[in-house]
């Protein structure tokens, strides 16, 4: 048999995600159709009726029981994967908080879409914020060849056994899930090496049964909660080995815990997650070339949350501007809270501005940018909407 | 005993979770009236409710709630639920 060579290959994002999971292996997919999610699981069932990928493919009717189905084949010991997004992953969430609770290393995609009310099908992440505190690790890609990449990295994150945590991939809807760019393919042989099978600590069998999902009184509850807390600090190492041995044998690397672009010497740094990097990349570039010392952070991991890289990244800016497509309603940018928790009693804190930009796929442009950039460096803002229309708000 | 990850346990292990702790009356089986209907083991929701003897009906007081159904439901009023005192 020839060797297997690695393509380059123009794909659409979803489809470069379900060429990325058909790699891994999963013995067990269940999802349930959402825009803009709809392309990966449409790709993966194709893949899965042409004899490509041999998996069971469970259909079901709603979200939740497509968690709950993955969460099943997960405990029987299985590598489960499932995608939603939006109203579709809010349906998920008391799962999702039971696949981490029962240790199961679970990979979900999380297309990123607003959430109701009012309706809509565009891009933010607000919906994946809102697990936030379920025991997920939560990594999100800035481009479809690292949601491709992070996948593979994913299932090794999650089984690692100092975690056996799901991991949630956050990929921002229709703007990587629809979008095609260039990517590299691994080969089959090289996600192989990379991945090898799960092997579980504990899952169902009839030939030795066991609980699972058991209740517990006062004198337990806590310890367990710890030992999730704990893991989900173990993941912080695992994520950077994953990362490193993830460049050795692909020899790409798209950040650990965090990104940094430009840094050195800068004085003002872009804060953000997702595909915004992008945006905030060329937008850097262009400010340096004017002589600006600007640089990105990108925020790659989101839980556990590099408290300690961020601060140390930041430290010696003279302004930092948080940009982020999310709003913790009656308090300020979700990223922003956590920035400001992590430099709390700290020395050489820079002057901070948090923006809300980009909800419900509104574009971020170059000028609402510039806009952020301006107004961070004449005073500092704890959570301003930067692209709002007040055209459209009736005097109150 | 150490917790397992995820929280797994062997079968029959919840047992060991003794719920009686929960509550706040007992059920008192006075054996004055009883006619050995059974009803109050039937309809024990935790399945805690044995019989020793004929018209000697007791409740494990591990498991039991202190739900009261044995004594409303008790046709000859023979259970009463006391409070528990600790």
């Amino acid at each position: 048999m020839m060797a297997q060579v690695r393509k380059t290959v123009v794909l659409e994002g979803s489809r470069g995600v379900a060429e990325a999971v058909r790699l891994c292996r999963p013995n067990v997919i269940a999802a349930y159709p959402i825009t803009p999610q709809t392309h990966i699981v449409e790709n993966l069932s194709q893949m899965v009726a042409d004899g490509l990928l041999k998996a069971e493919n469970i259909r079901v009717e709603s979200e939740h029981s497509a968690a709950s189905a993955v969460l099943g084949a997960s405990a029987a010991g299985a590598r489960a994967y499932t995608a939603t997004t939006s109203q579709g992953f809010l349906l998920m969430l008391e799962v999702l908080y039971n696949m981490a609770g029962l240790r199961l290393p679970v990979v979900l995609t999380a297309v990123n879409r607003g959430i109701s009310a009012p309706l809509t099908i565009h891009n933010d992440i607000q919906d994946s914020l809102a697990a936030r505190d379920t025991g997920f690790v939560q990594l999100y890609a800035e481009d479809n060849q690292e949601a491709l990449d992070m996948h593979i990295q994913a299932f090794k994150i999650a089984e690692d056994h100092r975690v056996l945590l799901p991991v949630l991939i956050g990929m921002d809807g229709f703007i990587l899930t629809h979008s095609f760019e260039p990517v590299s393919l691994p080969t089959q042989e090289e996600v192989d090496d990379f991945l090898p099978p799960y092997k579980p600590v504990f899952y169902l069998t009839p030939k030795a049964p066991l609980t699972m999902g058991t209740k517990t009184d006062p004198e337990f509850y806590t310890e367990a909660r710890y030992m999730l807390h704990k893991a989900q600090q173990n993941a912080r190492q695992v994520i950077v080995e994953v990362a490193q041995e993830f460049k050795k044998k692909f020899g790409r690397f798209s950040g650990d815990l965090i990104d940094t672009y430009l840094m050195e010497d800068a004085e003002i740094i872009f804060v953000s997650m997702g595909s915004l990097v992008s945006n905030l990349r060329a937008i850097a570039q262009e400010l340096r070339q004017e002589g600006k010392k600007v640089g990105v952070l990108k925020i790659r991991a989101f839980r556990p949350f590099p408290f300690e890289e961020i601060v140390r990244a930041l430290s010696g800016a003279k302004i930092v501007i948080v940009m982020e497509k999310d709003i913790s309603l009656g308090a300020t940018g979700v990223l922003a809270q956590e920035i400001r928790a992590a430099f709390y009693g700290k020395a050489n804190v820079p002057r901070l501005s948090g923006f809300v930009v980009g909800l419900g796929g509104r574009d971020v442009t170059r000028e609402t940018v510039l806009k952020g950039l301006r107004l961070a460096q004449e005073s500092d803002h704890l959570c301003t909407f930067l692209d709002l229309n007040p055209e459209l708000l009736e005097e109150v | 005993m150490k917790i397992t990850l995820g929280g797994v346990a062997a079968p029959g292990s919840s047992r060991l979770n003794k719920t009686g702790g929960w509550r706040v009356f007992y059920p008192e089986f006075l054996h004055i009236r009883c006619t050995d209907c059974g009803l109050c083991q039937k309809l024990c929701p935790e399945g805690c409710i044995f019989k020793a003897d004929k018209k000697n009906f007791y409740a494990d007081l591990d498991y039991c709630k202190g739900c009261g159904i044995c004594a409303e439901e008790c046709p000859v009023h023979d259970i009463e639920m006391r409070p528990e005192v600790r």
